[in-house]
């Protein structure tokens, strides 16, 4: 199963497994993730689920669509310009499927 | 009445939508300490419920949307969730609410989230098997199981729910054909220059969409709907049916209660009906709104998110009207489709871009200041017009009409003092 691994700033973390065909914003909203909301349900229209993706995952991310350009320059937290994603646009599965079989972020320390 | 000393006042939370469930998260964040009790007549953990005509009918699917907390967020958060069961009664001066499982649970303040239901089609046949309307998962469920099957779909209502779902049947293959009451889709959500590119985008996808047009009668066969009569006279054959015509606002215990409603459970530019123990907020609460001057009732997450945190900030003790700008988006197959700020019928529309390209905006005007920016496929169009209305900066309607104007680069330029 693909692997999230979510970072805090108080050093904590969260190791998260959900089936292929998720994405990171589901991952950390279905098992309480402090700090992911979601508001939009994934559809890259609130920018609540903002993460820094760690440097070792950045070449296997996907390109940043249109939409989720435009919600990362509404970040309550700073947009990084190289780690900043919206979680829900980072799908999560399998060699098979395509998606992140595993990928470590950081949690910023707002998203409203 | 004896005061309760030194204790947090208890909050009841009546609706456990999207609504409802930020009340509570932003009561706790914002450091209430005393009980939070949260109620969904629904039976399962609160969900969202914006994928349930988008990607939860689309083919290959999740099969479930997502929630909207994890379980254990309720229990770490000390926030009494109480799923499956109604409130039937609200006895204002012994501040308690009647349940449906004959308790009663009392409060110190009230939040009323009851969000809305479905408006019925009243027509010969609409109780047909077959015949679905879009609200729960469980709706979104039957449907989709249907939808797999089917070859061909009638959607009555050209609005968000019946686009979407017509996109979505397109997408499994059906025959779709939607019938509007009114002369346009999105009557009361866009522009007419906006309807109309709508328009053809559904029917360059092969949607048959026939405006003017309502239904009279559902036809059937065995129990089951096999089409429909239209007020032409105009037979259709589908082997499907959504209904969607539009919500009533959920306002029958606060009018139970004696608390005014009007389209909506009216309340105050903080949110609160006439009775200070009392709130309400999202699709059910009929609202000063600072935008049109006049009373609005709004049915958007961003309503329900903003207006929930508002009145957990004022159950905390904070007073300020609520100004949000309100925003909507709707995705029907490769129609992205985003609003920014309350249009009215008379304001003026001016595109922005090219609508023949697929991507372009239509900005409306109230005496030439900005009021309402509808967007298809031009995202920052749609974020910089939030970023404009918040801050109540306005371009001319000239300029937007000019060839290459951006909205994204006016909404970056500095505002110049004085």
């Amino acid at each position: 199963m693909p692997k999230v691994i979510f970072h805090r700033e108080d050093g904590s973390s969260d190791v998260v497994a959900v089936e292929a065909g998720s994405n990171v914003m589901r991952a950390a909203v279905q098992n309480g993730v402090a700090g992911i909301v979601g508001e939009c349900g994934g559809q890259a229209m609130c920018a609540t689920c903002h993460v820094y993706v760690r440097e070792p995952y950045l070449d296997a991310l996907p390109e940043i669509g249109e939409d989720e350009e435009e919600m990362l320059e509404c970040t309550a937290a700073e947009r990084d310009p190289r780690r900043s994603r919206l979680g829900c646009q980072l799908a999560l599965g399998d060699a098979a499927s395509g998606g992140l079989e595993e990928v470590e972020v950081d949690v910023p320390e707002t998203q409203i | 009445m004896c005061p309760r000393p030194r204790s947090e006042p208890g909050v009841v939370v009546v609706g456990a939508g999207q609504a409802g469930v930020q009340v509570a998260d932003a009561l706790r964040a914002g450091g209430h300490d005393g009980p939070i009790t949260l109620l969904g007549a629904e039976p399962e953990l609160p969900y969202q419920r914006p994928p349930l005509s988008k990607e939860h009918l689309a083919p290959g699917a999740p099969p479930a949307p997502a929630p909207l907390r994890a379980e254990r967020f309720y229990p770490e958060q000390r926030i009494d969730l109480r799923t499956g069961v109604r409130a039937v009664g609200i006895d204002r001066a012994g501040r308690t609410v009647a349940l449906d499982d004959g308790t009663a649970v009392p409060y110190d303040v009230l939040v009323l989230a009851t969000g809305a239901a479905n408006r019925p089609l009243e027509v010969p046949g609409a109780d047909l098997a077959g015949v679905h309307a879009l609200r729960t998962r469980a709706d979104a469920d039957a449907l989709r199981a249907e939808l797999v099957r089917a070859r061909s779909l009638l959607v009555v209502g050209a609005g968000f729910i019946g686009l979407e779902v017509a996109a979505a049947a397109r997408a499994h293959g059906l025959d779709v054909t939607v019938l509007e009451a009114a002369d346009r889709p999105l009557v009361r959500s866009v522009s007419e220059r906006m309807a109309e590119h709508v328009a053809d985008v559904h029917r360059r996808a092969g949607t048959a969409l026939r405006c003017g047009e309502s239904v009279v009668a559902f036809t059937g066969d065995a129990g089951r709907v096999t089409g429909a009569v239209s007020s032409t006279g105009a037979e259709y054959r589908a082997d499907l049916v959504v209904v969607g015509v539009g919500v009533v606002p959920r306002t029958e215990l606060a009018a139970a209660a004696g608390l005014p409603v009007a389209d909506g459970i009216v309340v105050d530019d903080d949110l609160r009906t006439p009775d200070p123990a009392i709130y309400a907020v999202g699709d059910c609460a009929n609202h000063a709104c600072a935008h049109t001057g006049g009373r609005v009732r709004l049915e958007s997450v961003q309503n329900a998110t903003d207006q929930g945190r508002h009145v957990a900030a004022s159950i905390l003790g904070g007073r300020r009207p609520y100004t949000a700008v309100p925003w909507f988006w709707s995705h029907q197959g490769a129609l992205k489709l985003q609003i920014a700020g309350l249009r009215l019928p008379t304001d003026t529309a001016v595109a922005c871009g090219d609508p023949a390209t697929g991507r372009f905006s239509v900005c409306c005007f109230r005496d030439a200041h900005l009021v309402a920016v509808e967007s298809v496929n031009r995202p920052a169009d749609h974020v910089a017009a939030r970023r404009l209305l918040a801050d109540g900066r306005t371009p001319d309607p000239d300029q937007v009409a000019e060839p290459g104007f951006s909205l994204k680069d006016f909404a970056r330029e500095p505002v110049v003092a004085g």
